[in-house]
């Protein structure tokens, strides 16, 4: 089993790095390197361009190497923990994300429990009461959830709730608590935020969820052991939680890799509709100015919140079924 | 290990929909049943999916009023109005004074209200213009060619007919909705054309050589699969020069969109042809001497086409979302092009929606667009394996 969790992770090594690799290939996207943004930004806010801080840069991001050095030098610096400067707020690109990274993964993570805590027991309930009202209505919720996109669904929530409860919905914080350090006080006030963005986050991966767990269990109900289970007089509860909804839950054990990513992207764009305080409203801003190595930054870190999917599924899968622990002891 | 998912993002279940009924009985399967070609067989469980057949009818409507959308608007989509700034829709009228008429609508007079700086409008019930079918009003190019100016709805001089109202700058909101449809929905088109060819090609590759060449581009798929596609978009989208050309723009965000839409394409059709190589009537075909175009044209093609119908039907709404998510945060079309997502940044302010809310309409044809392909990709797919049943 080490041997198995090992092998995946140097996948995951190998994927962060091609990740790495794109989140450069991001940064050289627009025309004229670093030094010309920030030489030409300087002079339009009228500052003096000082040669001291130019050669400064040059050094720390390598710029005058050839652009593959220029990886080497980058890469090196992330390690570091040096993620660049950014010059819209000039400050280190790391100072500026901390937090922010923290809070989009615990949004992101907070969305992907809830979406299990949620999906499990009415997909479930779906296959086990397979047409009956309740399952028509969960299905008719499971397309709608797909068909809506995040973004609209928030944008529809903010105007009703203007509208008609004359709430302004979005952000994660009440005012008083946006600058102030943590305390109680501000984590309780974070919970009562949470709601709205976690249904807008988790309504898509909530729908596929019960789908693919409806379907699934829907299969492994109709299989033979299940009847000869029944005909030996096993109770009903009993045999459904111990055999088919054991096999039924694998497959959306590994969906977390396919989901992960889908929740990481609808939390972006759904932080810029609600404005939270997370990365991607920074992230929007940073493109637009161009900060590139603050957008790369980012970029990399919403890559590497989604790549965990991976580790975690495989993790959890060998946990869930004892099948894959066999395999990896026998191949060990 | 990990659970190849045929479909879509979120990977959907690959059991039957039970929106389609069941095949029935056997009092119906008679002898036309086995006599049937696969695509009469197709056709026949399609049908029976009534959803699917609401999603085909109303994208053809919408696909129709964008081909034409010059014809069914009523007003040049850029033309502001001065005086109907924010207009709510114009309602129109068959009553008047008790006895039903020929459609037509009021007046409308709007003032400034001082205290709440709000526009308010009034219908002016002494002025009565009818609705005319077949108008003369704002000239355009039919299908970009002919000059004409007849519009197919439309009021007698004076009066204004707005359907959706106006926006901000007092345009109509109905016109900018067909043009913007013209965008919105060739865009997920030309998408899936380009991540279609891409798909196939390296699906193919992958599929019909294997070994270290299917491992590279396996990894390479499941890579890109498993980023967040939205940030990606951004950051391509955004580095795409503000300064060019509309229509460049235009192709440019239909590339990004289709750089990371292929894979899931490539993954079925590698699938496919692993499945369908090793299949005996494919054997059967190669000892009989038939050529490898054949084989491949006759026998693979038809075994996995409805799949890649079925993958491109659900690929499409997955690009209209995104080039409406890309403009819709301001880093896709810009203005002056008239997309529902650039319609939709003018949603982002919420307190400008709350008094105008006619204003989220375009968000209503995106869903409904959605909502059709996902109906039409679902009854292709209870349609793709007849002989199954």
């Amino acid at each position: 089993m080490a041997g198995y969790l090992g092998r995946r992770m140097i996948y995951m090594v190998v994927l962060l790095l091609l990740l790495s690799l794109v989140s450069f290939l991001v940064i050289q996207l627009p025309p004229g390197d670093y030094l010309n943004t920030m030489i030409t930004r300087m002079r339009s806010l009228g500052l003096v361009v000082d040669p001291a801080l130019i050669e400064h840069y040059q050094q720390r991001y390598g710029l005058d190497l050839p652009i593959y050095q220029q990886y080497f030098v980058w890469f090196g610096n992330l390690l570091r923990g040096d993620l660049g400067e950014s010059f819209i707020y000039n400050e280190p690109v790391l100072n500026l994300i901390k937090e922010r990274i923290l809070l989009s993964a615990a949004l992101t993570f907070g969305t992907l429990i809830v979406t299990y805590l949620i999906a499990v027991p009415i997909g479930i309930y779906s296959a086990t009461h397979q047409y009956s009202p309740l399952d028509y209505v969960f299905t008719v919720f499971g397309f709608i959830g797909l068909a809506i996109p995040n973004f609209l669904l928030a944008l529809i929530l903010m105007f009703l709730a203007f509208k008609y409860f004359g709430w302004s919905v979005g952000g994660l914080f009440s005012r008083e608590y946006i600058v102030a350090p943590w305390s109680w006080g501000k984590f309780v006030d974070l919970l009562k935020h949470l709601p709205i963005p976690l249904f807008v986050i988790g309504m898509a991966g909530t729908a596929s969820l019960i789908r693919i767990l409806r379907g699934s269990l829907l299969d492994e109900l109709r299989k033979q052991y299940v009847t000869t289970a029944r005909a030996k007089g096993v109770p009903e509860v009993r045999l459904l939680f111990k055999y088919p909804v054991r096999v039924a839950i694998n497959p959306i054990v590994s969906h977390i890799g396919y989901l992960l990513p889908a929740l990481v992207a609808g939390e972006t764009l759904t932080s810029i509709v609600l404005s939270l305080p997370t990365v991607g409203p920074l992230l929007l801003e940073a493109l637009q100015q161009q900060d590139m190595y603050l957008a790369g930054s980012l970029l990399m870190v919403l890559g590497a919140l989604a790549l965990i999917g991976i580790l975690i599924s495989d993790i959890l899968l060998v946990i869930v079924d004892p099948r894959i622990r066999f395999e990896a002891r026998e191949s060990a | 290990m990990r659970w190849p998912f045929p479909f879509g993002r979120f990977g959907r279940s690959r059991s039957r929909s039970r929106f389609a009924p069941r095949e029935g009985g056997p009092k119906e399967r008679d002898e036309a049943y086995y006599m049937s070609s696969s695509g009469q067989l197709m056709w026949r469980s399609f049908r029976k999916h009534k959803l699917a057949l609401v999603g085909i009818f109303v994208l053809g409507l919408l696909y129709l009023m964008a081909i034409f959308a010059g014809f069914f608007a009523p007003y040049d989509p850029w033309q502001r109005h001065s005086g109907y700034v924010t207009a709510p829709p114009t309602t129109i009228n068959f009553v008047n004074e008790g006895r039903l008429q020929w459609p037509f609508v009021y007046g409308a007079d709007f003032e400034l209200n001082l205290e709440t700086l709000a526009r308010e409008y009034e219908t002016n019930r002494d002025e009565m213009y009818r609705v005319r079918l077949f108008a003369r009003g704002a000239p355009y190019k039919a299908l970009g060619l002919f000059p004409t100016n007849v519009h197919f709805v439309g009021v007698e001089e004076g009066g204004k007919l707005f359907i959706f109202g106006t926006d901000t700058l007092g345009r109509d909101v109905f016109s900018r909705v067909l043009q913007g449809s013209r965008i919105s929905l060739s865009i997920g088109l030309i998408g899936v054309a380009v991540s279609f060819i891409l798909g196939v090609t390296l699906g193919g590759i992958s599929g019909y050589f294997g070994g270290a060449v299917d491992m590279t581009i396996q990894r390479i798929i499941e890579f890109l699969g498993q980023l967040p596609h939205i940030p990606l978009w951004m950051a391509l989208a955004a580095a795409v020069p503000t300064t060019w050309p509309p229509v460049r723009v235009y192709f440019m965000i239909t590339l990004v969109l289709s750089i990371l839409g292929w894979t899931g394409l490539a993954r079925t059709v590698r699938g496919k042809i692993l499945q369908l190589r090793t299949e005996d009537y494919v054997m059967a075909a190669r000892f009989a001497g038939a050529s490898q175009f054949n084989i491949i044209r006759k026998h693979l093609l038809p075994g996995f086409g409805s799949y890649l119908i079925i993958h491109i039907t659900l690929a499409i709404p997955e690009m209209i979302l995104g080039e409406t998510a890309l403009s819709f945060i301001g880093v896709g079309l810009k203005p002056p092009v008239v997309s529902w997502g650039v319609m939709l940044q003018e949603a982002q302010n919420i307190r400008t929606v709350a008094v105008n809310p006619w204003l989220m309409l375009p968000a209503l044809f995106v869903i409904v667009t959605v909502l059709c392909y996902n109906f039409v990709g679902d009854g292709l797919r209870d349609a793709a394996d007849p002989h199954s049943r």
